[in-house]
């Protein structure tokens, strides 16, 4: 490849990469910059004053501190139990016969095909019913055991049919079970899987915003995504750099996380379960 | 041998003495069933159950603030039907759709040939590009609001180069065309992803043959490139429509469905109707309705995968 191609493939990413990077670099930077000065003109790339009291702001004007602890144990919750079942099933569906098999399959694919907004209405009346609204029940049950569960099922399936049959004879013959042979075998070397499971399962939780603004009524009990919009004021008008305080808190931690593993982040994506 | 002819083969040995009940093959199924059992509850409590009751309230007119609820048979679908809005919907949804599914298969098929150019700092770029993904979803969304603001950074950026921008959330046209950019940023480094990896999997010596035989960059591409990565672009393009008609975050923050109705997708409309103006019935109807799209383009994208596909890996 000769210099000059390299050098407009280059100038090509650096544009392409602005809309990219851009929004996150303003959100840091004006959330820190004085009112007076976030809708200034020309833009200040670089804020050229400091203010950081908009950061105790946001812990003023809501339960942040319970708001963020509720979003991540949420998502942990449902990140750990959607591994768990979707795991089981998936082997399941893979590599034990029994009779019924692809009919149940074929029962549980139909998730696939239901985006949530089409039963959130008779979910909110099960709910309801069992006094379970405004808790974080449905929250964590409908992720795990629920559509968005589904895909994750289907993704260890897929992984666990590519397993060679050897290695289960094996086991039978070290005299383990089926449910030994899952758990000592096949699930050691499914995690590439389920890392893929994981990080999927992880972030649709963390951004889920339907379910909890139907779902939840009590500010303390409220999730990020949720109590991010509430930082208005008494016109409904968005406190702006209140609301970009609290953006930078959900957002940052986890760009951070990501960068320092993202080699084995998005490899892990690309080379596993949705391969089809 | 696989490891159930292994059961069968213990199984054969054991009938010679009295048999147990728990045969291997027996007790293979009971394990079965157990390891399935907490998705197959999940499905039939939180999908199935779910689905047959939206199709039950749909035939209901029932009104929270009124009160009501009683058997109505077709009434909710006639109304469906005769809904002066629906048109202007479904234009909107088909736009939005259309859209970002053209606009984010083809940015994310640029991104992954332009990152498998083996250049230096391809990992860098692809983090960035990747980075939007993992923002949380109404935090990326309350940014791009705040950057769309007439005067936010949007406007303040073309003002430097001596553009005036317009007021971006508050035009028809730019105000879809908006939530369509903030949402394709947000995701197409998933598929990116994917397509790079679909094209780190094209066996170099198929362009290296067709070099030979003459062939140019835009014909390896067109007749090598495109149909061994087609698989992935079924894929992708499966998981892009359906995740467009599910959009309702970036809706409900950026443009709360306006100017008039051009960004009132029908899930944000289903929203509207059950949830604000609390006519759960109709509600229902539209859940009716856009469960048929959703199954319809999932099948019809299931069928073209057997017709257009070149290769099943």
């Amino acid at each position: 490849m000769s210099r000059r191609v390299k050098l407009a493939l280059y100038a090509l990413l650096c544009v392409l990469c602005v809309p990219f990077v851009f929004p996150t670099w303003w959100m840091v930077t004006s959330s820190v910059k004085p009112i007076s000065d976030i809708f200034a003109f020309p833009p200040a790339l670089i804020p050229s004053r400091f203010d950081f009291s908009t950061y105790s702001r946001v812990f003023e004007l809501q339960p942040f501190g319970q708001q963020y602890l509720n979003s991540l144990y949420i998502a942990a919750v449902v990140t750990a139990g959607t591994m768990a079942v979707a795991a089981m099933a998936g082997y399941a569906f893979a590599r034990i016969r029994f009779p019924g098999q692809n009919l149940l399959f074929l029962v549980v694919l139909v998730g696939l095909l239901i985006p949530s907004e089409v039963t959130i209405v008779p979910l909110f009346q099960l709910f309801h019913a069992a006094g379970l609204t405004d808790t974080h029940w449905p929250l964590i049950l409908v992720p795990i055991l629920g559509a968005p569960g589904v895909l994750a099922t289907f993704i260890m399936r897929q992984f666990f049919i590519t397993l060679p049959g050897e290695l289960e004879e094996a086991a039978r013959v070290d005299g383990l079970g089926r449910f030994g042979t899952f758990r000592k075998v096949a699930l050691p070397l499914a995690r590439p899987a389920l890392g893929a499971v994981a990080i999927f399962t992880f972030l649709h939780s963390w951004n889920l915003y339907l379910e909890p603004i139907v779902f939840l009524s009590t500010p303390s009990k409220f999730t990020l995504p949720q109590a991010l919009t509430q930082f208005v004021d008494a016109y409904g008008s968005p406190l702006w750099n209140v609301q970009l305080s609290a953006a930078t808190m959900t957002a940052l931690p986890i760009l951070v996380v990501f960068v320092l593993a993202q080699r084995q982040f998005i490899e892990g994506l690309a080379h596993t379960g949705l391969k089809g | 041998m696989t490891a159930t002819d292994l059961g069968d083969r213990v199984a054969v040995r054991a009938a010679a003495r009295p048999r147990p009940f728990w045969t291997i093959p027996r007790r293979d199924a009971l394990v079965g069933y157990l390891m399935i059992s907490p998705q197959l509850a999940g499905s039939v409590l939180f999908v199935l159950l779910p689905l047959g009751l939206v199709v039950y309230y749909s035939l209901q007119e029932w009104n929270v603030l009124a009160g009501t609820f009683e058997y109505v048979g077709g009434a909710n679908y006639a109304k469906l039907l005769a809904d002066p809005n629906m048109g202007q919907v479904l234009a909107s949804t088909a736009l939005f759709s259309a859209g970002l599914v053209v606009l984010n298969l083809t940015l994310a098929l640029v991104l992954a040939i332009l990152l498998d150019q083996r250049l230096r700092g391809t990992t860098f770029f692809r983090t960035l590009f990747f980075s939007p993904v993992l923002v949380s979803l109404v935090a990326w969304t309350i940014v791009w609001q705040f950057l769309l603001q007439q005067d936010g950074g949007v406007n303040g950026l073309l003002g430097l180069a001596g553009v005036e921008g317009p007021n971006w959330l508050r035009g028809d046209t730019t105000a879809l065309l908006s939530v369509v950019v903030v949402q394709v940023v947000k995701n197409v480094g998933l598929n990116m992803v994917l397509f790079l990896a679909a094209l780190q999997g094209v066996p170099r010596q198929l362009h290296e043959a067709a070099q030979l035989d003459g062939a140019g960059a835009w014909t390896r591409f067109a007749r090598i490139t495109v149909p061994q990565i087609s698989p992935t672009i079924l894929l992708t393009s499966i998981i892009t429509v359906v995740g467009s008609l599910q959009v309702f975050a970036q809706i409900a923050v950026l443009t709360q469905g306006g100017p008039g109705l051009s960004t009132t997708v029908l899930v944000y409309y289903l929203y509207q109707q059950a949830f604000q103006f609390r006519h759960l019935g109709y509600g229902a109807t539209l859940s009716v309705l856009l469960f048929l799209i959703v199954a319809a383009l999932t099948l019809l994208q299931w069928w073209l995968r057997r017709k257009w596909v070149f290769h099943e890996s």
